[in-house]
Parts: structure tokens; C-alpha cells; sequence
């Protein structure tokens, strides 16, 4: 089993390889259909509470995760080519993003012995974009913890609360 | 590492000559002579290729007598391939339980093969 390959490319693409012990029919399937995506999909602490997916060139799809604290936040496309087993294309914008533009998400799925590598290229919109990604997981869930604390305390001061 | 430096150290590594400047300086310091030699291209656009890498900050120059050689410095080459490696970390756990489920997806596909 060889584990996720991140790489990046050019100036504004990262490119994310991975082998699975699956047909790529399965493969595909788990990527497209909301009833398994929310089993799997979600970067570390953060779980799909959301899932629509309306898989036709054109359609959009819509995922809302929820993350380690009870975080919120959503994110969702445009599907631009839906070609089941082997390639799947689409845009992807988060509700909140700090960065403008789309990412463009290309997945190919090769199979071979019974086995398929998936191999995702997410072009993102500027060089900025893709330092913030990289950093997205880690620095979110400590962000926002750090804002709802900020706030308590804000609200304690405002009421003249002791904290102790 | 800040956002700026970070994205000047992708920058500075998304030619293909300066990453193989970069290749050359991880087995040892070497002067703009010889990293120019293994590139058809000249010593002034190799010095170039030095010059982002310098401003990136992950190449030095120090005076040698008549030389002045490069060195690889490590530390931001180190800190955006730590941040790759925790992205990665991050979402190799999310593939971890899409096997699971393609584990279960192939389970229940056998058993339907077996019941026709």
C-alpha cells in the first residue's frame, strides 16, 4: 500500500497521487456519490455533515464540513467533465476563502491488476493561493479556536464578568 | 516561515534549472563555472538562476580567495517541504478510510457475484 504523494508543480499546481486496492469503477463511485463521500472525505478532525452532487457537466456539487471544534465551513463547484471510470474534472471554491479565483480539480483513475492510482492535479488560481492551502488544515482549526476564545473574552470584558 | 517566503521558495523551484542548480548544491558547494557546465546555457543566465535563488534564500555565496561558491542553504527547502509533508499527512488520513470503504464496496460486490 503506498500512502498519498503530494507534490507540487509549476507555480500554482499541486499534484496529490495515490494507490488504492480497488477496480476504478469503485474508485470513481466513492469520489461521486454523496452517500460515500460522507464516509471518507475530509482532511484531519474535519467530517462531510452536507453532501449534494448533481453529476453532469455543468452540475454543481455542494460539501459542508464540520471540523475538531464544531467548525463550519463549505465548499463547492462546478463538475466540467464527468467521464466514469477514468477522469473526473471540476472547480472548487470554499464560502470563506481568503484567496480569489477557482481551483480546477483534475482527477485521472488508471487501473491496473485490479488496483487503481488516482492521480489529482489541483491547479489553483495564483502562486498565494496554493501557500495557503498548504497551510489550510493546520492553521484553520488554530485560527478559528483562537477567534471563539477571543471572543469569550471580548463578551467578559464587555459584561465585567471575572473570568475567575 | 511566513506566506511570502514560502511562496518565494516555490517560486524559486519551479524552473527546472534552478532545481537542478539545487540537485547539483545538495551534493556540495560549487562555483557558477561548474553549475553552468552541465547546462547548455550560459554563465550569465545561470548566474540569474542563482540570483532568485539567492533572493529566496536558499542559495549563499561566500568570497574564496578568486572563487566564490555556492551553498545550498537547507532551512527554507526544509520548511516548505515540511509543509507538503503535513498536507499531506492531513489528507492521507481521509484516503485511509476511503480504503475502508472501498474494502467494504468490493466485500459487498463479491457477495452479490456469489448469490447470481
Amino acid at each position: 500500500m503506498t500512502g498519498l504523494r503530494v507534490t507540487t508543480r509549476g507555480d500554482r499546481e499541486l499534484l496529490l497521487t495515490r494507490r488504492f486496492e480497488a477496480p476504478r469503477q469503485l474508485v470513481y463511485d466513492a469520489l461521486t456519490t454523496p452517500d460515500l463521500l460522507v464516509r471518507w472525505y475530509g482532511a484531519r478532525g474535519w467530517n462531510l455533515v452536507g453532501c449534494t452532487v448533481d453529476l453532469r457537466v455543468g452540475g454543481r456539487y455542494r460539501f459542508e464540513s464540520r471540523g475538531p471544534g464544531g467548525e463550519r465551513m463549505a465548499q463547492g463547484g462546478v463538475y466540467r467533465e464527468v467521464a466514469s471510470p477514468d477522469r473526473l474534472v471540476y472547480t472548487e471554491v470554499f464560502d470563506d476563502q481568503s484567496y480569489a479565483g477557482e481551483t480546477l480539480i483534475s482527477t485521472e483513475l488508471t487501473e491496473s491488476a485490479g488496483r487503481t492510482t488516482m492521480t489529482s492535479t489541483l491547479r489553483l488560481p495564483s502562486p498565494d493561493a496554493r501557500d495557503i492551502v498548504l497551510r489550510y488544515p493546520m492553521e484553520r482549526g488554530a485560527g478559528e479556536g483562537f477567534d471563539r476564545l477571543a471572543a469569550v473574552l471580548a463578551e467578559l470584558i464587555r459584561t465585567g464578568r471575572n473570568v475567575l | 516561515m511566513t506566506v511570502d517566503q514560502l511562496d518565494a521558495t516555490f517560486a524559486a523551484l519551479a524552473d527546472p534549472t534552478r532545481r537542478a542548480i539545487i540537485a547539483r548544491l545538495a551534493a556540495g558547494e560549487a562555483t557558477v563555472t561548474e553549475l553552468a557546465e552541465p547546462f547548455a546555457i550560459s554563465q550569465p543566465a545561470v548566474s540569474k538562476h542563482l540570483t532568485v535563488l539567492e533572493r529566496a534564500g536558499l542559495v549563499s555565496r561566500r568570497r574564496d580567495a578568486q572563487r566564490r561558491p555556492c551553498r545550498l542553504e537547507p532551512l527554507p527547502l526544509k520548511a516548505a517541504t515540511d509543509w507538503l509533508e503535513r498536507y499531506r499527512d492531513y489528507w492521507e488520513e481521509s484516503y485511509q478510510r476511503l480504503d475502508d470503504v472501498l474494502a467494504e464496496l468490493k466485500s459487498v460486490q463479491s457477495v452479490r457475484r456469489d448469490q447470481r
